[in-house]
């Protein structure tokens, strides 16, 4: 029972994180039970950012509802895309062309890229380091640039239709690209010499925010996060999509559990997308872009589920079909939601001073949480 | 020993500092690798890539031509509801009706410029154009209009 405004009965300070707050990087809310400096609780409020893109699918035909997904996880627009054609396609149970795949898989690293790139500037400004925030949107920014060239939007791009890509390539693409691992090459000694090896930051980071291996599995988290504990979880790894199992790269994993495994998950991430990146950008097929499909798009009846990597986790969509032009239900299984379910557990006993540092590095995207 | 690892923490954790000063210092003094872009200083030299996709517009030529049937599959392809379409009928010559676009409806307020209505055009009558400054005072400004007054419908396209 509140006895007083802003108390427990055991004395204890509650206070509010958010809904309005910069390092909550969106309207997370998150009302904090505090004995001194000491959490005791963490409970996150959410809500403010709902739009009911599920219901809101249920409504719009299987070429529409695809465009809506990228207001998800906007910072990985491209994979939640992907996802939403990849089950239709399993619906329709079309052949995707050569092309369409080694497209698809491109813009899914590059966008694996940009993400991890903003997490980066944006985990250090947490911290207190504005500048990183600039050096890491330098490199981004060129990845927008071929975005928006190739797909014609900067941030939600909707390229991805069922059967294959909207436009094909522009031909710049792949001077584009090779000038981008030119300029990542050069730079990425930049992010260690600034933020991996600051003192400051290492001090703030290691040991902080522990998730141990079997709280990772309890609480369903997923993607670098849950790497950052040890579990393997790489769904490019375990249940290849497109032409995953043919590409070599690594399941990146640590075994410490805490803010710098985590941290240090998502720097070397980066390296294999580059990794997957080079192996793809000079064998792109020549072909088709797109799959013959039919104007109207009619699934058969029954239930489809498809699950891809997005830069955050596991991203599961699940189409109920009646066998009309529009779904029953759908449901996303976003990974931002599981990945917030366990703030509580690793801060709780923390001090306040360390919530910021471990909240960052679970990368929430807010809208991804509340969709 | 504890002596000695003190001092070697605390030589490395100067060391961190140092380099990470470093690197700060260098683009404090290579002024030439700063690459933002002073926007909107610099419009007249802003060029955006002709993919990108700012606002719906309907293609004429220069005898007032477009190309748009008045189908309805862009109508059909929107999700947002963001284009209407009033057709009206035509008497040829000959004394037969013929269905024709009246008023292309665009609400560039509710457009979310996702492209699907250029991919489903089969008459390629209607395209992006990378205009992105849609700001205005008047909401009514931003339902436009897109078929041009007295515009006709290209000769040869069905």
């Amino acid at each position: 029972m509140v006895e007083e405004i802003g108390k427990t009965a055991e004395g204890d300070l509650i206070i509010n994180v958010g809904p309005q707050h910069p390092a909550t990087h969106g309207v997370l809310h998150l009302v904090i039970t505090l004995n001194g400096e000491t959490i005791k609780k963490v409970e996150p409020h959410l809500g403010y950012i709902h739009r009911s893109i599920e219901k809101m699918c249920e409504s719009l035909t299987y070429r529409q509802f695809i465009y809506s997904t990228s207001r998800m996880d906007y910072l990985s627009a491209h994979i939640n895309n992907h996802a939403c054609a990849l089950t239709v396609e399993k619906g329709l149970g079309v052949e995707i062309p050569a092309r369409a795949q080694v497209i698809r898989v491109l813009m899914d690293e590059l966008t694996r890229i940009a993400s991890h790139e903003l997490w980066w500037g944006a985990m250090a400004m947490d911290l207190g380091a504005f500048t990183p925030f600039f050096h890491a949107f330098r490199e981004r920014e060129s990845i927008n640039d071929i975005m928006e060239e190739t797909c014609g939007a900067r941030l939600t791009m909707n390229y991805m239709v069922p059967g294959g890509v909207m436009v094909d390539l522009h031909p710049n693409f792949q001077n584009r690209v090779k000038s981008f691992l030119k300029l990542y090459k050069q730079k990425i000694h930049e992010y260690d010499e600034l933020v991996t090896g600051n003192i400051i930051f290492q001090n703030r980071m290691k040991g902080v925010g522990i998730l141990s291996k079997e709280a990772a599995i309890s609480y369903g988290v997923t993607g670098p996060a849950a790497r950052g504990s040890g579990v393997s979880c790489d769904i490019r790894k375990l249940y290849p999509y497109e032409i995953y199992n043919t590409l070599d790269f690594e399941e990146v994993l640590e075994t410490a559990g805490d803010s710098y495994a985590r941290y240090l998950v998502r720097l070397r991430e980066m390296n294999e997308s580059i990794k997957i990146i080079e192996q793809l950008i000079d064998n792109i097929p020549e072909g088709d872009f797109q799959a013959k499909t039919k104007a109207v798009l009619k699934l058969p009846k029954g239930e489809f589920y498809q699950r891809v990597e997005t830069a955050r986790g596991e991203l599961g969509v699940y189409i109920v079909s009646e066998g009309g032009t529009t779904p029953y239900r759908i449901k996303f299984r976003s990974p931002g939601f599981s990945n917030l379910s366990c703030l509580d557990h690793i801060t709780r006993g923390g001090k306040i001073g360390d919530l910021i540092a471990s909240m960052g590095t679970l990368d929430l995207v807010i809208p991804d949480i509340d969709r | 020993m504890f002596l000695v690892d003190y001092f070697k923490d605390v030589y490395g954790a100067m060391k961190s500092l140092l380099v990470g000063m470093n690197r700060t210092g260098y683009y404090f003094t290579h002024h030439k690798e700063i690459i933002t872009e002073e926007y909107p200083d610099n419009r007249d030299t802003l060029v955006l890539p002709e993919r990108f996709r700012g606002e719906v517009v309907m293609t004429h030529d220069e005898n007032n031509e477009h190309a748009c049937t008045g189908c309805s599959a862009c109508e059909l392809a929107c999700p947002n509801g963001s284009i209407k379409i009033i057709n009206k009928f035509d008497i040829s010559p000959e004394g037969k009706k013929k269905k024709a676009i009246d008023t292309f409806v665009y609400h560039l307020e509710l457009c979310t410029m996702c492209g699907l209505c250029v991919e489903a055009c089969p008459t390629a009558a209607i395209n992006m154009a990378n205009t992105f400054e849609h700001s205005v005072f008047n909401r009514g400004l931003l339902t436009k209009r897109l078929n041009k007054p007295d515009s006709k419908l290209k000769a040869g396209v069905e």
